[in-house]
């Protein structure tokens, strides 16, 4: 599902989004663990994809890329797929033998994050 | 029953093999199907196994027991050293090995037989204390070696020591002790001679020897020895949890002993289950759970239990793994249970036994906090879940699309309530997690609660008022804190009126009353409206005796006939205080719901009610300079002209509480015409905020302006002349009555809608609280 070929510009993106949620998050005090970002302006001509951003307390943030060829997700969809994201995310961080910053190795988290990835499309 | 003698490696052996079959723990009796297996194992024919079970009586008794067993065992041995199988040979034949039993790994169990025996005959050599009879019961001819011809003297020698003890089996548990305390002897003295015993072994058997090298090979690093010296412990609990370098090359060779037991145990024990934990290694686990955490049943933090088992020397990912598979609640503790599970996996690791995907029903943790019927299903669940999250996401996402459906058709802030349906769904969040995760979304914490609208608190307020009806009026309300407009602009207009300058419980009563005699119709939205008002009053304890009036920015119509009626002044002046006191009052209300309705409020009355939020707060301030000016305004424009022209405007300028007397005639003659207020909704945020921004721009300009004192001056000319227009006024009273006719139907619509919204909300609330016992699997 996710091509390996564009990992490089997946990896582009995701980087750029980052700076956007960098902006909104600085930007308003009240809107700390904004649950969403509904990043549609980024949507190159080409690339048509959309950009969901999301933070957590702990300012640890997540990015979904989704394609938007298919049938767009609707927003509640995203909000669910963050939700679970953030649960599994917790979990591995629960876990004591995990550095915060490593790459997450956790076989379960990556299931989940894998199952949801085949839900959503 | 014949007498049976085994050599000590054949009785520890022996018994092992019987612990595995003892599957229903009575340490007496082996079933039938596990012990016919591991006959089977043996690679004999069937009718030799017959023959043997007959042989030993378990036919006769139609179980094995212990020394029936044995029995067996020992004719298997027979058996498949090609012996005929006869009672007598029972204890003459000599050299028999060990029975053979093709499952996993014969040829560890034989060498550690091989070993136990070495290690065993080493002990012997030790002066045993008289209560360890059993484990001396070397006799000679029952030495197992194989190939080491040259063990039959050292049998020898020890024979004699041991022949007179030799006694038929005991009870499992005192051989089991007796096997402990003689492999904790072993232990004991082990370090003190480890050179005398071991070379002439050496020398002697080159067999054992290389069985030695080889065991060394094969246990893993020191740790795993260190571990297994662990397993000793409970008996001889000289060895520490980290033997020093200097106690491992002592615990290498002790751990022979104590790593075929629990080798023997543990491929034993694979049998039927290679994850099942024998009392003897959970004992040992739990000990080890005492060193760390005294308490049995509390928890032992991530932290200390990363320490312990990074004493293992497993590689972080692999904890990583088995922390993840134990931690069954993902709390980030350990419980016994889930601590003994993590151990034995990893025990299980370093045998070289791979780690599972998921957690072996074995090892599962019994949450102790679950209902039994929660308990027995909640397993299968967990392993389900742990085993294929796919399985259970299917399982809970078919429960989220309906619940979403049923939320999604609400105006409600959808995200709200998916939060909280993925958190009771997700099983994940078990329930100590389930408190760990909360944090993560704060919002559902707070918001879920908070979500008010603005009109609940017109519900509110009206329930306030018929509670005011018969209570006491300066009783304070804080749901009355937070009022809409369009209810304030009521309200207000009825604090104005009430307050004929009376003190404040008599102003109230009879503020109240006065309404209720002169407007029977709209008796009771004055009545609420200086139930309203007082309630702010209430609340505003900083107000002066006179009874603050009602911060709510517009006056009912009716309040503005009773104004209009009795005289507008009184109210002005009590009001002011009211009115500086109420902007404090108010924030909490509309805080928590400006706070919350950017957050998820997306639908239609998300839009009308921030609007609400937003204008009330702007208006409270705003209210004693707006007042006056707006209805001055308003006054001069509308007066001459219909009814609802300047609703809005009037909604704005009775929201604002007049300062003076002025400003109450203005009101009422304002909320005249500010009938109309309350009916347009969503319109009126817009048009007030307009309002607001015009009359703040009106206000500086307004005091300056003459016209405008011409115009108060007028007004002010209109109240002393009350007998004039008296006709005036009943025709405004008619047209008010009207108005407020109108409004009460809008408003009875409007609390209906609202009254719906809030049930489905509890009713959403109930299913979530359902539903929320479910996020604990």
């Amino acid at each position: 599902i996710v091509p390996t070929q564009g990992e490089l510009k997946f990896h582009y993106t995701v980087h750029t989004s980052l700076d956007v949620v960098e902006e909104k998050i600085s930007g308003v005090g009240k809107a700390l663990a904004d649950q969403r970002e509904l990043y549609l302006g980024l949507l190159y001509p080409t690339e048509d994809y959309k950009v969901y951003g999301y933070v957590t307390n702990s300012k640890v943030k997540f990015v979904i890329v989704v394609d938007s060829s298919n049938t767009s997700l609707r927003d509640n969809e995203i909000r669910s797929m963050f939700r679970k994201l953030h649960n599994s995310f917790t979990d591995v961080m629960c876990n004591p033998f995990y550095n915060p910053g490593d790459p997450i190795q956790s076989k379960a988290f990556d299931s989940i994050v894998s199952t949801m990835m085949v839900q959503a499309c | 029953m014949e007498s049976l003698t085994l050599s000590d490696v054949e009785q520890k052996y022996y018994s092992e093999l019987f612990l595995s079959c003892d599957v229903d723990n009575t340490k007496k009796v082996a079933s039938n199907g596990k012990v016919l297996d591991l006959f089977r194992a043996a690679q004999l024919s069937n009718e030799v196994v017959h023959q043997i079970t007959e042989l030993c009586g378990a036919t006769r008794l139609g179980h094995f027991g212990r020394s029936q067993f044995y029995i067996a065992l020992k004719l298997i041995a027979l058996a498949q050293s090609g012996l005929a199988l006869r009672v007598e040979s029972l204890n003459s034949v000599r050299d028999l090995p060990l029975p053979r039993f093709v499952m996993g790994k014969n040829e560890q169990e034989t060498r550690h037989a091989v070993m136990f025996a070495d290690t065993e005959n080493q002990g012997s050599y030790f002066p045993r204390h008289p209560g360890r009879v059993q484990a001396k019961k070397v006799s000679a001819h029952e030495m197992i070696q194989p190939c080491v011809p040259t063990v039959d003297p050292q049998p020898d020698t020890t024979s004699p020591v041991v022949s007179p003890h030799q006694s038929p089996p005991t009870s499992p548990h005192a051989w089991r002790k007796h096997k402990r305390q003689a492999s904790g002897g072993n232990v004991d003295r082990q370090p003190s001679v480890p050179g005398v015993v071991w070379p002439p072994f050496r020398e002697a058997q080159p067999g054992p020897v290389t069985g030695d090298g080889m065991w060394s090979a094969h246990s893993p690093p020191p740790v795993q020895e260190s571990w297994v010296s662990f397993t000793d412990t409970p008996p001889s609990s000289t060895l520490p949890m980290h033997p020093p370098s200097a106690q491992v090359i002592t615990t290498v060779r002790t751990v022979p002993s104590a790593m075929t037991t629990n080798e023997i145990q543990r491929q034993i024990s694979g049998y039927d289950d290679p994850w099942k934990i024998t009392d003897e290694q959970r004992q040992y686990y739990i000990n080890q759970f005492k060193t760390i955490q005294a308490d049995l049943t509390g928890l032992i933090p991530g932290s200390a239990a990363k320490e312990f088992f990074t004493k293992s020397k497993l590689p972080i990912l692999e904890l990583s793994h088995i922390w993840e598979l134990s931690d069954f609640d993902k709390d980030g503790a350990l419980t016994l249970d889930e601590f003994c599970a993590a151990f034995h996996l990893v025990v299980a690791r370093k045998n070289g036994y791979d780690l599972p995907e998921k957690l072996p029903e074995s090892l599962m943790p019994k949450l102790i906090d679950l209902d039994d019927s929660a308990g027995v299903p909640e397993p299968a669940p967990e392993v389900g879940f742990s085993a294929s999250p796919v399985e259970v996401t299917p399982n809970k996402s078919p429960s989220m699309p309906s619940l979403n459906q049923n939320w999604s058709e609400l105006n409600q802030s959808n995200e709200q309530w998916e939060t909280f349906s993925e958190r009771s769904s997700s099983s994940q969040t078990l329930t100590q997690f389930d408190s760990n995760i909360a944090p993560a979304d704060p919002d559902t914490a707070i918001v879920h609660p908070v979500p008010i609208r603005m009109t609940p608190s017109k519900i509110h307020m009206q329930e306030m008022e018929l509670k005011r009806t018969g209570s006491d009026h300066t009783h304070p309300t804080s749901p009355l804190m937070a009022k809409p407009p369009e209810l304030s602009d009521e309200t207000k207009l009825a604090a104005t009126i009430k307050f004929p300058g009376t003190t404040v419980g008599d102003g109230y009563s009879s503020s109240d009353s006065f309404t209720s005699d002169q407007e029977p119709i709209s008796s009771a939205v004055n009545r609420q409206r200086s139930h309203s008002g007082t309630s702010p009053e209430g609340l505003k304890v900083v107000a002066p005796p006179p009874p603050p009036p009602r911060p709510h920015a517009s006056h009912s119509r009716s309040s503005s006939l009773d104004m209009n009626r009795n005289f507008a002044a009184v109210p002005a002046g009590p009001q002011q205080p009211g009115v500086v006191a109420f902007p404090p009052a108010v924030p909490p209300r509309p805080l928590p719901t400006q706070t919350s309705v950017p957050h998820g409020h997306r639908s239609v009355e998300g839009d009308g009610l921030p609007a609400h939020t937003s204008t009330s707060p702007h208006q409270m301030p705003e209210q004693p300079n707006f007042a006056d000016f707006s209805q001055f305004q308003a006054f001069a424009v509308d007066q001459p002209a219909d009814d609802g022209e300047n609703a809005s405007d009037k909604t704005t300028g009775t929201m604002k509480t007049a300062k003076n007397d002025v400003q109450s005639e203005e009101r009422n003659a304002t909320t005249v015409n500010s009938t109309k207020v309350s009916t347009p909704l969503a319109p009126p945020p817009k048009p007030v905020r307009r309002r607001l921004k015009s009359e703040d721009e009106l206000r500086p300009d307004v005091e300056d302006l003459p016209q405008k004192s011409n115009i108060i001056a007028t007004v002010l000319a209109t109240q002393p002349s009350i007998p004039r227009s008296i006709g005036k006024d009943k025709k405004a009273i008619q047209a008010s009555i009207r108005r407020n006719k109108e409004t009460n139907t809008v408003l009875a619509r409007l609390n209906n809608v609202i009254e719906c919204d809030h049930q489905e909300r509890i009713s959403l609330e109930v299913q979530l609280e359902q539903l929320r016992p479910f996020s604990h699997l």
